[in-house]
């Protein structure tokens, strides 16, 4: 692998105290933290820094915090907050970051199983929370908190400011000096528990994932060295603290590169600050890019017609050459002219209005962005790329090469991770990042964790012709077709729904013989496209049923399976027959849940005659649904639906594998 | 290095010392015409302390927030503030004695930002002449950056930081108020009134408003006197509350003791005078 042997971690520091140290000494001048604060930036350096994490730690020593145990720390995006881990590292202490909008109940279970014995709280708001379920966590002795508004009258003995503590260490530090708080954290070893971060839990309670000094050291490191991260990056930190990808950009790589992490002076204000900063190296899930292209979008179309004019040719033009030119593959000089001129005009401001002007490198993971918006962000010239990862990986699995960026992957395997693919399609992988285990669980340790180190990760995928990992689906939604094929319908029904004339899709065929859909057509785009081509309909179920319309929901399917049939693994799962659904589905009706996640058991259930006739040959089915009106009242709609076949491909890996 | 001193506090030392009274108010009667607003009502704000005003609609809680900041002169009767019995005074008088207040409807620069809006209320701190202002660098610029320290103070204060430079036009109500607020604490009162602070507002939007009130009172010192028709919100936040009826002063005393007034229970669900 051409990035793996390379994961230098700078001599003897393995832990973050000892990466604090070298840090103050060779970028003693160089900015560590910055946070917005009575509307302007404060900066700390390194050497700054690493005094006034000694103080905080010697102060939580002094008050009573031992090696081993757990420190909570709530709240937001506070250099002060990302201080306290390094400061409770030093002690031996683990710190375990939690959620801070999580209400007092969910808080609760996660701080009684960590069995904290302290908690660094951000404001008012998180140490009334604490309070109020205090008696509940018999372990808890300390409380500290930042930002002293309205707690002036809280007469507690077990409350301080952070203030006071670094006070307290400070006066301890004069008396007697730093060699006895330096031999603490050089006696920690790199296999030591460095953090505990819990998962959010969608699927019952919350794990406390365990992860050593060398989880995210060597984890961090290699990822430095992937993307060429050095102490002069700038990353805006505004995700949760407790959430992994956090802990990782803003803290671990941050300490190991020796970069600078931002903290917004809000959330409300993240926008902001990130274009005050220009952060060099961000991270974002695709809801955020979505949000941004809708926001210019939505702005471009109220702009002036010139305005307007000139923003439809260059991004036309950025469409064509954009992502070559970034790819580095050869593109004519004319085209690189425009393409500057568009840099000037265009792209430059546009960058600008989103702080990424000085973007060298950027992520999207947690879920598939649309091909599209990912595509307009890389058409800028802006270094967007995807990765995968989980909290049990310390985040990395696989990323993106430059150069080697697909939509629809997830990017080779990260420096010294190695991937598999189990009998059943679930994605497998093992790295030095891999956690030690689930706090107190050792079932679910075993479950996940195999002997030799192979970590599950519950998502079912494959590693296509160019050596790319894809993720499909959840494992346990992927089933197979009779013939023994591979079936993920997400994978599917997500290729479909990129086309903005889908707006839903539900695929059918695990234990079936082929794989069969329902489509939802997009009332905004199919209408649009509709009045320029002087479609007339009179409801959206007529529509739904237009010759043209099916004509071209067909084209789609057709798309997708030319696309299926190129890849070895789904060839077989191509759809055979589709139909166009006359009524959208809705949450109102059960067939969606209120997150807009369909539900399949439900609508195979509801549009049984539907599935039937897909894998009976008909080409027409009569059918009557209930509907619930927005004002709760019942009706029923009926419709004869249409049933088409698709054209389908021969698998063409194996074309390519004779070649 | 990062320290950043406190700029904003009430006016030092007048030699009221918390718990002392800080407002007299004696025998005030105010009429406009034949229409009587107020009939003869006594009471007093203590330094410190969070002053309720409350009472059914017309009974004259607005009239006498104005009868307080010297906007309206009472024909009859005297009111001695920081022991000065006061007499009839100019706007800017008015607006220099250390009273700042909030409106009923909001009453902002809808086309200027939060931050000029809370600007404007340190106006009469600004010493620099015309000519200074004029010119820009200089004094007045130094001026205008202490200023705006305070300002950003505020700002942080009432977590309006999003806001910050947004047209407070463009705003929702709720932040409406906060803003006002926000330009009321910029003259860094002695006394600042709250007109309805919490009307027109949805729970979580009160609950927020009640917080910044209480946190205004605890942390700057600054003795409030409110009017509010929330009866929970007076109950919770007010140390006394004085109750008005039909410009007649019918209850006075903790709030408790208000809420079991046979005479102001009467006047708010109404019995046949």
């Amino acid at each position: 692998m051409a990035h793996s042997g390379n994961t230098s971690t700078n001599g003897a520091a393995s832990t973050f105290p000892q990466y604090l140290k070298l840090n103050a000494n060779r970028f003693a001048n160089r900015p560590a933290y910055r946070h917005k604060d009575f509307g302007i930036w404060q900066t700390w350096n390194w050497a700054e820094v690493h005094d006034e994490i000694r103080a905080c730690s010697m102060g939580l020593k002094a008050l009573g915090v031992k090696p081993g145990q757990k420190v909570a720390i709530i709240g937001q995006n506070r250099p002060r907050l990302y201080w306290t881990f390094c400061a409770a590292q030093a002690i031996g202490a683990v710190p375990v970051p939690v959620y801070a909008d999580s209400v007092a109940e969910e808080m609760s279970y996660v701080l009684e199983h960590a069995e904290v014995t302290a908690a660094v709280c951000q404001n008012q708001e998180q140490v009334d929370k604490v309070l109020s379920i205090k008696d509940e966590l018999k372990k808890l002795k300390l409380m500290v908190y930042d930002e002293p508004r309205g707690l002036r009258d809280y007469d507690l003995k077990f409350l301080h400011s952070i203030d006071s503590v670094q006070k307290m260490g400070r006066e301890e530090f004069e008396k007697n000096g730093e060699a006895e708080w330096v031999s603490g954290y050089e006696k920690l070893k790199g296999d030591d528990l460095a953090v505990m971060l819990y998962t959010s839990g969608t699927t019952g309670r919350p794990k406390g994932v365990m992860l050593s000094f060398d989880n995210l050291v060597k984890s961090s490191a290699n990822a430095n060295n992937f993307d060429s991260l050095d102490e002069t990056e700038e990353i805006i930190a505004y995700l949760p603290l407790a959430w992994v990808g956090d802990h990782v950009f803003s803290y671990a790589q941050s300490f190991i590169a020796g970069y600078c992490v931002c903290c917004p002076e809000s959330p409300e204000t993240a926008d902001d600050d990130r274009r005050e900063i220009a952060p060099t190296y961000f991270f974002a899930p695709p809801r955020v890019f979505e949000t941004l292209l809708t926001a210019i979008t939505v702005r471009m179309e109220d702009a002036g017609n010139t305005k307007q004019k000139m923003f439809k040719y260059f991004m036309e033009h950025a469409r064509r050459v954009g992502e070559p030119i970034l790819n580095g593959e050869s593109v004519g000089m004319w085209d690189r002219i425009l393409y500057g001129l568009g840099e000037f005009l265009v792209y430059g401001p546009l960058k600008n209005r989103m702080g990424m002007t000085k973007m060298k490198v950027g992520y999207t993971a947690g879920e598939a962005i649309g091909p599209e918006i990912f595509r307009f962000y890389r058409s800028l010239g802006l270094n967007l790329k995807q990765l995968y990862g989980q909290t049990e990986a310390a985040v990395y699995i696989s990323a993106q090469p430059d150069g080697q960026i697909r939509a629809d992957t997830v990017g080779t395997p990260s420096p010294d991770v190695e991937i598999e693919i189990a009998e059943s399609g679930e994605v497998m992988y093992r790295s030095p990042g891999v956690f030690v285990g689930y706090y107190k669980n050792d079932e679910a340790t075993k479950d996940t964790k195999t002997k030799d180190g192979w970590v599950h990760t519950g998502d079912a995928g494959f590693i296509d012709n160019e050596g790319h990992l894809r993720i499909i689906d959840r494992a346990k939604d992927v089933g197979k077709l009779t013939d023994g094929s591979l079936f993920a319908p997400k994978y599917i029904e997500n290729k479909l729904k990129f086309f903005p004339n889908v707006k839903e899709a539900v695929a059918f065929g695990d234990k079936r013989d082929k794989c069969c859909v329902f489509l939802n057509i997009d009332l905004t785009s199919v209408g649009n496209w509709a009045e320029r081509n002087n479609v007339s309909y009179a409801s959206y179920q007529e529509l739904t049923q237009h010759p043209e319309v099916i004509k071209m929901m067909g084209e789609h399917v057709r798309e997708v399976n030319e696309d299926l049939s190129t890849e070895e693994m789904m060839a077989g799962s191509q759809i055979h027959r589709f139909l166009v659904l006359h009524k959208e589905l809705d949450p109102d009706d059960g067939e969606m849940t209120r997150t807009m996640k369909v539900r399949r058991s439900f609508i195979d259930e509801r549009y049984g005659e539907l599935v039937e006739a897909l894998y009976d040959g008909s080409t027409e089915k009569f059918i009557e649904t209930e509907v619930v009106f927005e004002d709760g009242r019942k009706g029923s709609i009926s419709a004869t639906v249409a049933i088409q076949d698709a054209p389908l491909f021969a698998p063409q890996s194996m074309k390519e594998a004779a070649e | 290095m990062n320290a950043h001193d406190t700029h904003l506090h009430s006016r030092t030392d007048d030699g009221i010392a918390p718990g002392e009274t800080l407002l007299h108010v004696d025998n005030i009667s105010l009429s406009f015409g034949g229409v009587k607003a107020i009939t003869d009502v006594s009471f007093d704000i203590l330094k410190g302390e969070v002053r309720a005003i409350i009472g059914p609609n017309g009974a004259g809680k607005t009239s006498m927030l104005n009868v307080i900041n010297g906007f309206y002169h009472p024909q009859e009767g005297t009111i001695t503030f920081r022991g000065e019995e006061r007499r009839r005074m100019r706007p800017y008088q008015a607006a220099s004695s250390g009273i700042s207040r909030t409106f009923q409807n909001v009453a902002l620069f809808h086309g200027m930002t939060t931050l000029d809006n809370i600007m404007a209320g340190r106006t009469l701190k600004m010493n620099k002449n015309f000519f200074w202002q004029m010119w820009r660098y200089g004094p007045a610029l130094d001026e205008e950056i202490q200023h705006r320290e305070v300002v950003e103070e505020i700002i942080d204060f009432l977590e309006i930081e999003a806001i910050r430079k947004e047209p407070v036009g463009t705003l929702p109500y709720g932040l409406q108020k906060r803003v006002e607020l926000g330009r009321a604490l910029a003259a860094e009162p002695d006394l600042l009134l709250l007109d309805e602070p919490m009307a027109g507002m949805n729970l979580e939007e009160k609950e927020d408003m009640s917080r910044f009130i209480i946190d205004v009172n605890q942390q700057y010192g600054t003795t409030i006197a409110l009017i509010e028709h929330d009866m929970g919100v007076v109950m919770d936040l007010a140390d006394r509350v004085m109750v008005l009826d039909y410009g007649k002063k019918i209850g006075d005393g903790l709030p408790h003791e208000v809420q079991s007034n046979q005479d102001v229970i009467d006047a708010y669900l109404g019995v046949a005078h």
